[in-house]
């Protein structure tokens, strides 16, 4: 049995770094019936490691619930690959198959982990899925989307402010709104809001006042996202909106000031909260403050060691000695027991959704959009630093989810919306061939 | 017009930020790789890390070898298909090699996960894992000598203490013997009792390493070299001992109220008068002497990979000229184990520096095979040369004519000092003997503490010829 298992682990990663070959060479020369060759293999990929996880995860304890759990994803996915071609005429395939790849991954792990959340997490990722379908034609039927901008942030401070004075400390961090039980983190939405809020009013003007202005706002979030104790999001709010200001300024300047205003905060802020400190020093040694705080991201990197460049084997480690191993530091355990070498593909597979996001962004002609497609964008690929660096011990740890992958209904839906939203915009407003053609058929019909 | 080069820019800088962006991605990929390239073991050793125990169930558990390869712990499969692990010398390793069973500790817990490492050809390894068999992890080699060992735990009989031999000049500790003791092949059952203790033996403590017992006259080495560095005329010192010193009125005796009469520093250290050190150590600056005691590891971490007790050394502003007597004859609050005293008579041995003791040698696979070289890299130089050569000198005279004399007229030259250390108020007292013997070039160092036993001549001295003959005598 041990064989059986320690082979299909070296398959599963053999696949999977296939898959991620298949990212980046689908766009070398320009024959679309070979790129839909290749959506296709990759789309067999991702078939056959669901598969081969899932006979193992059975074998482990027959526990009837995976052999439901893999009937309902194939199913999902075969009907999600159909419906958003429907839905999304011209959109990216490399970014649904890479939507499906990492949920997919995210699920199997979960059953191993803990079961219960396996089923959440599918359930919520069905209903994402299904809602998303909508995406494009919400975008459609409201057409004044581009033309709000201050809207966004009165909506978006408003909605924070709420989670500020109603939310429950979990997991360190005081962002989380719990409603009959069902707890969710308002602030994962509220930062599309927030996307959507800086390219509307930076698109239409951005001379010097405005930006004062709008950075002001900017700070108003971040700042209480600091409060809340959410490290993770505030950063990735402070960064969008750096690098989005960058981007339709033009000015450097911008850049450079930003961020030493943001080296400085994050100084006080060390010398201000205790929980920064303990962060910073369990990154720098958490050998030595192993029983106050250092265990995690010590426990974190014996798993990565443990499982070296090719894994335990499926079920092999021992996540549960991670603490929060299903959301924050999921990465571990899939280093663990599927080895560093699918650990990197998955980061090159993130990196892939990031390349083809900025090739949407440019793609697309009206500026609120493309910066919209930016910012989320960025949103997108700098959590992904935050989350792995952050397990790695690369960088302190912030404490925030692995998109599409982490145990978390917030961090799943929102991701789902914002890859939709990125596909939606690039269907409605891109290169406008594909969508014309897709129009004319339609008319031909 | 113009709104095309607008979005040209835009686009352009979209492009730049992005990608500049990917730059930290390449520097985390890169920071993984190197990560998951280098050597954890060590990771992977940390008590705290679990996933030691999934290695076990794929791997038999490699041996514990001596230098010279006899098996010192081993796994082997029982009648009933159980895998036990076996000493076969007993409790003669108890300490120095550790247990396995009720908590691993020394050098089963140190190189845990070296053990259950497997450094054999994968192809072997896929075919054992196809017959369902374990892979042989890899063995321990260790710097321990049997005979040495033997000749040690032997000649420390039933005596409580612990005795220390190691290479002055690389560290390799050859025997390391701590009493009373345990069979750790028996460990299980007798745990029990171990615990209890009902006879306050502490047999669970590695005495050498964990030990802290007052130093005696040992520590006179220590107030030997901060007297020839606060006079560069100690060679012109004299002192004429009647039996005792009395200054402020606090009293010191030398061992039976001993008159030494008339006599130099080498006299004085070779009969370990107490009048003539501890008349030294009222006239020595305090701060001086600390800085000099904790340049020699005391107050410090001593670099060991093993379990063991700091060391101690107070001298205060605040003590008394009665105190201040005390401490420079080693009595005072001054503690010490016997590996820390055998890395400060290493230190003259050497020619000066802390020398880095260690057990664990390198790894070896199933056949045999160097797969690890484990490298020790040595402390701070804390003696001059000039200070060597005198402090030879005066441990030299000990074995000539003072209280070492058993140890004089063997074909191998021996430099040592004995101590005898009160622990109470009353005559009771610890055996002490620090030295090293020399022949052609080798040296061998020795650290031996007999408990509750008498005087260092009569008790801790014979312990150390019978370990010099082991490596340098006759039979050899």
């Amino acid at each position: 049995m041990n064989t059986i298992v320690g082979l299909c682990g070296y398959i599963i990663v053999i696949l999977f770094a296939l898959y991620t070959f298949f990212c980046f060479t689908v766009f070398r020369g320009r024959n679309r019936e070979r790129a839909e060759k290749i959506y296709k293999r990759q789309r067999v990929c991702i078939f056959l490691i669901s598969a081969i996880a899932h006979v193992i995860l059975y074998f482990m304890d027959y526990d009837f619930r995976v052999v439901v759990l893999f009937a309902l994803q194939v199913i999902v996915f075969f009907v999600a690959v159909h419906m958003y071609q429907i839905f999304y005429k011209g959109l990216s395939k490399l970014v649904l198959n890479n939507m499906l790849m990492l949920l997919m991954i995210g699920i199997f792990m979960l059953e191993r982990i803990n079961m219960e959340y396996a089923m959440k997490q599918s359930a919520i990722a069905l209903g994402g899925l299904i809602f998303c379908i909508f995406i494009p034609i919400i975008i459609k039927k409201i057409p004044f989307l581009d033309r709000l901008g201050w809207q966004y942030a009165i909506l978006g401070i408003f909605l924070l402010a709420v989670v500020f004075l109603f939310a429950k400390e979990i997991n360190g961090s005081k962002n989380w709104i719990v409603i009959k039980g069902i707890r969710f983190q308002p602030s994962e939405f509220v930062k599309i809001i927030f996307v959507f809020f800086i390219s509307g009013v930076l698109t239409r003007r951005h001379n010097f006042k405005r930006v004062v202005v709008v950075s002001a706002l900017a700070a108003v979030h971040v700042l209480i996202l600091v409060i809340e104790k959410d490290l993770g999001g505030a950063l990735i709010y402070f960064i969008t909106y750096l690098i989005v200001l960058t981007a339709v300024t033009g000015n450097v300047l911008y850049l450079i000031s930003g961020l030493s205003g943001g080296s400085a905060a994050a100084v006080i802020a060390y010398k201000l909260f205790t929980h920064v400190q303990t962060r910073v020093s369990a990154w720098r040694d958490p050998w030595s403050i192993i029983d106050s705080g250092g265990l995690q991201v010590a426990q974190s990197l014996f798993a990565i060691a443990t499982g070296g460049w090719f894994g335990m084997g499926l079920g092999r480690g021992l996540p549960g000695k991670i603490p929060i191993v299903e959301s924050d530091f999921i990465f571990a355990a899939i280093s663990e027991e599927l080895g560093g070498i699918f650990a990197i593909c998955i980061l090159l597979v993130y990196i892939s959704c990031f390349i083809m996001f900025v090739n949407i962004s440019i793609k697309i002609k009206k500026p609120f959009y493309k910066f919209v497609a930016l910012g989320l964008g960025i949103q997108f690929i700098f959590q992904v630093f935050l989350g792995v660096g952050g397990v790695t011990k690369f960088i302190p740890s912030t404490g925030v989810t692995l998109p599409l992958i982490s145990y978390g209904g917030s961090s799943v839906l929102s991701t789902l919306i914002l890859f939709s939203i990125i596909q939606g915009i690039y269907v409605l407003n891109g290169s406008g061939e594909e969508v014309k053609e897709a129009e004319n058929e339609e008319t031909v019909g | 017009m113009k709104k095309r080069s607008d979005k040209n820019n835009d686009n352009r800088n979209i492009a730049v930020i992005s990608y500049s962006l990917m730059i930290i991605f390449v520097v985390l990929i890169g920071y993984i790789v190197v990560f998951l390239s280098g050597d954890n073991m060590e990771l992977l050793n940390n008590p705290y890390n679990k996933a030691q125990e999934i290695f076990a169930e794929y791997t038999t558990r490699g041996s514990i070898l001596s230098a010279d390869g006899k098996v010192i712990a081993e796994t082997v499969t029982d009648d009933d298909g159980n895998e036990v692990r076996k000493y076969p010398y007993n409790n003669m390793f108890a300490h120095a090699a550790g247990h396995f069973d009720n908590g691993k500790t020394g050098l089963e817990a140190q190189y845990n996960v070296y053990m259950l490492n497997a450094s054999i050809n994968p192809v072997v390894s896929a075919v054992n894992e196809l017959k369902d068999e374990k892979n042989p992890g890899d063995s321990l080699v260790t710097t321990l000598d049997t005979g040495i060992q033997k000749a040690a735990y032997d000649a420390l009989g039933s005596h409580r203490g612990a005795v220390i031999a190691l290479n002055p000049e690389n560290g390799n500790i050859l025997c390391m013997v701590s009493k009373p003791d345990f069979n750790p092949n028996t460990i299980k059952s007798n745990w029990d009792d171990l615990i209890e203790d009902d006879n306050n033996e502490s047999a669970l403590l590695n005495r050498a390493t964990q030990g802290l017992y007052p130093p005696g006259s040992t520590f006179k080495l220590l107030t030997l070299i901060e007297y020839m560095r606060e006079n560069s005329n100690y060679r012109d010192f004299t002192f004429d001992c009647k039996g005792s010193a009395s200054i402020d009125s606090y009293k010191i005796n030398c061992y039976k109220k001993k008159r030494h009469g008339k006599e130099d520093i080498v006299e004085a250290f070779a009969s370990s008068c107490n009048s003539a050190f501890a008349t030294i150590g009222t006239e020595l600056n305090k701060k001086q002497f600390r800085t000099l005691c904790n340049s020699f590891l005391f107050n410090s971490e001593i670099p060991v990979n093993y379990e063991y007790k700091k060391s101690t050394f107070v001298f205060n502003k605040s003590f008394d000229t009665g105190e201040v007597m005390q401490t420079a004859i080693g009595q005072g609050k001054t503690l010490i184990s016997p590996l820390h005293n055998a890395i400060i008579i290493s230190a003259v041995a050497n020619g000066g520096y802390i020398v880095t003791p260690h057990i664990a040698d390198k790894m070896v696979n199933e056949s045999g095979r160097t797969v690890k070289t484990f490298s020790y890299k040595n402390g701070n130089t804390v003696l001059k040369p000039e200070e060597v050569n005198f402090l030879r000198e005066c441990l030299l005279e000990v074995t000539k004519s003072g209280t070492g004399y058993a140890l004089s007229g063997q074909k191998y030259t021996v430099y040592g000092k004995t101590g005898t250390a009160q622990y109470d108020s009353g005559d009771n007292s610890h055996a002490w003997y620090i030295g090293y013997a020399e022949l052609d070039g080798k040296k061998i160092a020795v650290s031996i503490i007999v408990e509750k036993a008498g005087t260092g001549s009569d008790y801790a001295v014979p312990i150390a010829k019978k370990i010099f003959d082991a490596l340098l005598g006759y039979n050899r």
